[in-house]
């Protein structure tokens, strides 16, 4: 069998790349017009979309790279064998990191306090609870956790992969192959420390939670982890059915597609289990200030979106992936993360615009443009990766282990 | 309930074991059940098994128990004693909704154990017929059973040819007994006297 080194990036690909950010650029712009340099609530709108795509798919990128540290730490052979493709993707974490990092300065720096309502500093003297957290909520400290966030993502995925791509040059004896795995190791805890402090604690309460700064939820920041990681792993399997489809990654397989079927299901349910986690105990308790929360999405204007997002996150992938064969049937598996990713996009929109415009849905096509903009980043940064360095990790020690992977 | 006739082979390796499986299958003899010390890989596929009704069965299970949660608290808090808890509604499923999940689990749980158990005839005082005590320690034991065609000689020869490091013919009960196993090994130590 002859092994195809890497991905060619072919003429269609290259169009569908460069056409969704000319899409997503062309959107800006108009945007810009439109919305940018209006009113408070048109500026919201504009701040809005540009934050609510930005932090989904960063966030969801940055899931990928969870996806490879944990898999990394937990010496987990089965995706050894597309580990390229998840490497690419969490290439794309610098690029969007970047994105959101200017955005998120010209919100804050800007002082739009129709999107944070904490930068408003007359507001905020009179507001006893919010004047009470001003020793998290201020500028300082929100940059400060930001670029530390994105840079420390950045670079120890950047590290990451380095060593992942060292191992191509010669093949490993027994006692190099153990110091590549050690030292793996080291850098995928590395990464799990410091994202479980940022993604699993505070950058979620800075980013998204402070749009209604007076409301809080403990688990809010698992819950944004568990809807990115399903995104995460749905971005993965698309990917992964891709490559397969052109004629790469000789080595993968249904039993690995079964692997990846089975995380989304899993995290479908672990994140129906927060959801429902937080929902219920705010509506047993039944205190206005936490209920407030759910007035404008379980019975306000985005009581439709609300339940959807239930339907696509919860209902399809339980009685969907349910069985065996659905994870293994590459259509299934690509329907469903297709449906996945823009669920849990339907499930941030929710949680971003029903804080900063609760009164009524805004959804037009220039939320659909700024994503299409961040997918095509996305396909145009992996395709990039890809074609750059070779497609399978032929020396890595857990080589074998998965390709003879069985389920 | 029935008393067979069974040609028994012992293996040592697995990948021999393997290629014997495939081989038995493809002579048409009608290979009654492998018996290994641990679970081994893809041997349900090479022997043609059909895949497992546990899941579905668990399924049913699992509706069953969420259905009994539903029925039985509506009952309760609706129907035979409403209570008014906080001012909720009395018919309030959220607050439900982990009792109905934990019902779900427990019925599934058990009864996809029970099932098992069924299927593999396993219950307590209950004793079914081992071919080979090896097989629970070092060996993978393969029995073959004999139909009216078989040739139990050109069987025996076949299966030591396929790389069994043993070979011997077994009278044995197909069934479970309720008992102990030493009475009942008497009935089968004449083999021809049971045959005829």
């Amino acid at each position: 069998m002859s092994l195809r080194e890497r991905f060619e990036i072919t003429s269609g690909f290259r169009m569908w790349s460069r056409g969704l950010i000319g899409v997503g650029v062309l959107s800006l712009i108009i945007g810009f017009f439109v919305y940018g340099t209006g009113d408070d609530a048109h500026q919201a709108k504009f701040w809005g979309v540009l934050l609510h795509n930005s932090i989904y798919f960063l966030m969801v990128t940055n899931a990928v790279m969870f996806f490879f540290a944990a898999t990394t730490l937990a010496m987990a052979g089965f995706q050894i064998s597309f580990k390229r493709v998840t490497e690419a993707i969490a290439a794309c974490v610098p690029v969007i990191g970047t994105i959101t990092f200017i955005i998120l300065l010209i919100i804050v720096f800007g002082h739009k306090s129709m999107i944070y309502e904490w930068l408003d500093k007359t507001k905020v003297a009179k507001d006893a609870a919010l004047s009470g957290k001003r020793g998290f909520l201020n500028p300082g400290f929100f940059m400060t956790w930001t670029i530390a966030a994105i840079g420390l993502w950045s670079l120890i995925g950047l590290k990451m992969r380095q060593i992942s791509r060292k191992s191509d040059d010669h093949p490993m004896s027994l006692e190099e192959g153990k110091k590549f795995v050690f030292k793996n190791t080291v850098w995928a805890a590395l990464f799990i420390v410091w994202y479980a402090l940022t993604v699993a604690a505070v950058i979620p309460w800075l980013w998204m939670m402070s749009f209604a700064a007076h409301w809080y939820s403990t688990l809010y920041s698992w819950y944004i982890f568990a809807s990115t990681f399903v995104a995460g792993v749905a971005l993965i399997s698309i990917f992964v059915v891709y490559m397969k489809n052109k004629g790469y990654l000789e080595y993968t397989n249904r039993e690995h597609l079964h692997d990846l079927g089975k995380f989304q299901f899993a995290f479908s349910i672990f994140w129906t289990y927060l959801w429902f986690a937080q929902f219920m105990l705010i509506w047993y308790a039944n205190i206005s200030e936490e209920t407030i929360y759910f007035k404008a999405r379980a019975e306000g204007a985005y009581s439709g979106i609300f339940f959807l997002n239930l339907v696509i996150n919860f209902l399809a992938p339980i009685l969907i992936y349910m069985s065996t064969p659905s994870k293994r049937n590459y259509t299934i598996v690509t329907f469903m993360s297709v449906a996945l990713l823009f669920g849990h996009w339907l499930d941030f929109y929710q949680i971003v615009f029903g804080s900063i415009l609760p009164d009524h849905v805004t959804m037009n096509l220039f939320d659909f443009g700024i994503a299409a903009g961040f997918v095509g980043i996305i396909i145009f940064q992996t395709g990039r990766v890809m074609s750059k360095y070779p497609l399978l990790a032929k020396n890595n020690p857990f080589f074998k282990e998965s390709i003879i992977h069985y389920t | 309930m029935a008393i067979k006739k069974f040609v028994v082979g012992s293996f040592e390796e697995e990948e021999v074991l393997f290629k014997a499986v495939r081989k038995v299958r493809s002579a048409g003899y009608k290979l009654y059940d492998v018996y290994t010390p641990m679970a081994i890989h893809g041997l349900d596929k090479a022997m043609g098994l059909r895949d497992t009704s546990i899941p579905t069965a668990g399924f049913i299970y699992g509706i069953s128990g969420t259905t009994t949660a539903l029925l039985g608290i509506s009952y309760t808090l609706v129907w035979d004693w409403p209570l008014n808890i906080g001012g909720k509604p009395h018919f309030s499923l959220p607050a439900w909704i982990p009792i109905m999940f934990e019902l779900t689990v427990l019925f599934s749980a058990v009864g996809m154990v029970l099932t098992f158990c069924y299927l593999c005839q396993m219950a307590p005082f209950v004793r079914k017929h081992h071919f080979s005590l090896r097989a629970t320690d070092d060996r993978f034991v393969m029995v073959i059973e004999c139909t009216a065609k078989t040739n139990e000689e050109e069987l025996k020869l076949f299966l030591s040819q396929a790389g069994a490091e043993e070979v011997h013919t077994q009278m044995a009960e197909t069934g479970w007994w309720l008992g102990s196993y030493s009475r009942n090994r008497k009935t089968f130590e004449n083999p021809n006297a049971i045959l005829a």
